[in-house]
């Protein structure tokens, strides 16, 4: 009977129901009268609205998925709503997420090689907030637990996937190094069979 | 220079290095050496390392006389360096395993080691400058924060400690409470049933939390098979669900099998 409603309507209502990001798969299957293209269409639409008629929500991609978050710039308001601290990491959390980010699966082993410290109460704490999970075990004497980001993760780092993690710089390029800096490299080669 | 005997430990006057190192806190022994490294200037491809260690350990001993806990990873990053500082004092001969004539350099791996450190610590400062959800940017949410009980990555509802509880007094209620006390009873220990759960566990699915009960139903045999599902749970190595309150609580594996 209503035949006025868009599907840019029913797109927006549905993310703005969903309590976690919505997956553009997702979408589809809920709405399967519709093509995959109108619907991709219906969400570049809704994201461009918000940017261009300046509200105080984007819509945004972030773990796969669509969510409405509110704009970085408004925190400060949104803080005084929420009365609660802001989410903190410790340097040292910090330290441990980057290197279970970017070198999962990870061991704890390796984890603590490269940080130099033992980690164990950190990786439980990152369990227990659910930024890290236990994604197996690896084939090595002693089978030891390989640990991994989660859906989590990227959601309160705004990662849209983990491809999306900012690019490092690569360490490779210091092993040949002189090329690029003006100090006297060490003789660095057949250090390969560290790593 | 001979310390002065009346002169107070906290403050050592014979060694300027000494009044170079911060009491702040440090990460761990890679971030202590990256600091040295930085403060005094020095090319990190050619450190000076007994200028460095000398350094490192009068950090180590400010750390003691504030009687702060020295971690055993600082005293073994300690050795290292020292090691690394007498194999310096070795002629460098090339390296028999490998055909070249090119000399290693013992400081190498310690260089990796701290340019690789150094590069995670520049991603989490870069992880730390993301929008991060809660503190810049914020999202409707169904519960209020303190009740917001985060789905399991399958959507399965999560139990509480209580029910779990109940299920446990169930089973117990059930267990034959007669019975002649047996002297010298056989000694189930709960590591015993870790080991026997997770077995059964293996390649299923999901099993009823009762059907981890069965067998011997002696107290004991019930008791230490609790307290093995409540050790697993603590050790995420199990995942505990339930389908509808008061409905049966379901017990599967939280680790996931390699794939073969």
């Amino acid at each position: 009977m209503m035949s006025d409603i868009s599907l840019k309507q029913i797109v927006e209502s549905i993310i703005f129901v969903t309590d976690s990001p919505l997956t553009l798969d997702r979408l589809c299957s809920i709405l399967e009268e519709f093509e995959r293209e109108e619907i991709r269409e219906a969400i570049a639409s809704i994201t461009a609205d918000c940017r261009a008629n300046g509200r105080g929500v984007e819509l945004v991609l972030v773990a796969g998925g669509y969510q409405f978050r509110s704009r970085p710039e408004l925190a400060d308001y949104i803080r005084r709503l929420k009365r609660v601290k802001p989410a903190r990491f410790s340097p040292s959390s910090l330290e441990t997420l980057a290197i279970i980010a970017y070198r999962q699966p990870v061991t704890r082993a390796e984890i603590e090689y490269l940080r130099g410290v033992d980690s164990g109460g950190i990786l439980k704490s990152l369990l227990d907030k659910k930024l890290i999970r236990i994604i197996g075990k690896k084939d090595i004497p002693g089978k030891p637990l390989i640990y991994g980001t989660t859906r989590e993760f990227m959601e309160t780092f705004s990662l849209k996937d983990l491809a999306s993690l900012p690019t490092l710089r690569e360490i490779e390029e210091l092993a040949d190094s002189g090329d690029d800096t003006d100090q006297v490299p060490l003789p660095l080669d057949g250090t390969d069979e560290l790593f | 220079m001979i310390p002065d005997p009346d002169q107070n430990p906290l403050f050592p006057n014979d060694d300027s290095t000494a009044c170079l190192v911060s009491t702040e806190a440090f990460e761990g022994p890679l971030d202590l050496l990256l600091h040295l490294i930085k403060k005094n200037e020095v090319d990190i491809y050619n450190i000076p390392i007994a200028a460095i260690s000398r350094q490192y350990l009068d950090y180590l001993d400010l750390m003691r006389e504030l009687n702060l806990d020295v971690a055993g990873e600082f005293l073994v990053m300690a050795s290292t360096l020292i090691q690394i500082k007498s194999q310096m004092l070795l002629p460098l001969s090339p390296d028999p395993e490998t055909d070249d004539d090119q000399v290693q350099d013992p400081r190498a791996e310690l260089v990796r080691r701290l340019l690789e450190y150094d590069r995670y610590r520049e991603a989490s400062a870069l992880l730390a400058a993301r929008e991060i959800l809660d503190r810049d940017v914020f999202a409707r949410k169904f519960l209020p924060p303190e009740l917001d009980i985060e789905a399991p990555d399958d959507a399965l509802p999560e139990i509480d400690l209580f029910e779990l509880v109940d299920a446990f007094r169930r089973i117990l209620a059930k267990a034959p409470k007669d019975s002649f006390h047996e002297v010298g009873s056989e000694n189930i220990s709960i590591a015993d049933r870790i080991a026997d759960i997770l077995l059964y566990l293996e390649g299923k699915e999901s099993v009823e939390f009762e059907e981890l009960f069965i067998g011997t139903n002696t107290r004991e045999f019930i008791v230490a098979s609790f307290l093995a599902v409540l050790e697993l749970c603590k050790l995420r190595m199990i995942k505990l669900s339930q389908f509808e309150n008061y409905g049966s609580i379901f017990v599967r594996s939280a680790i996931i099998q390699e794939a073969a």
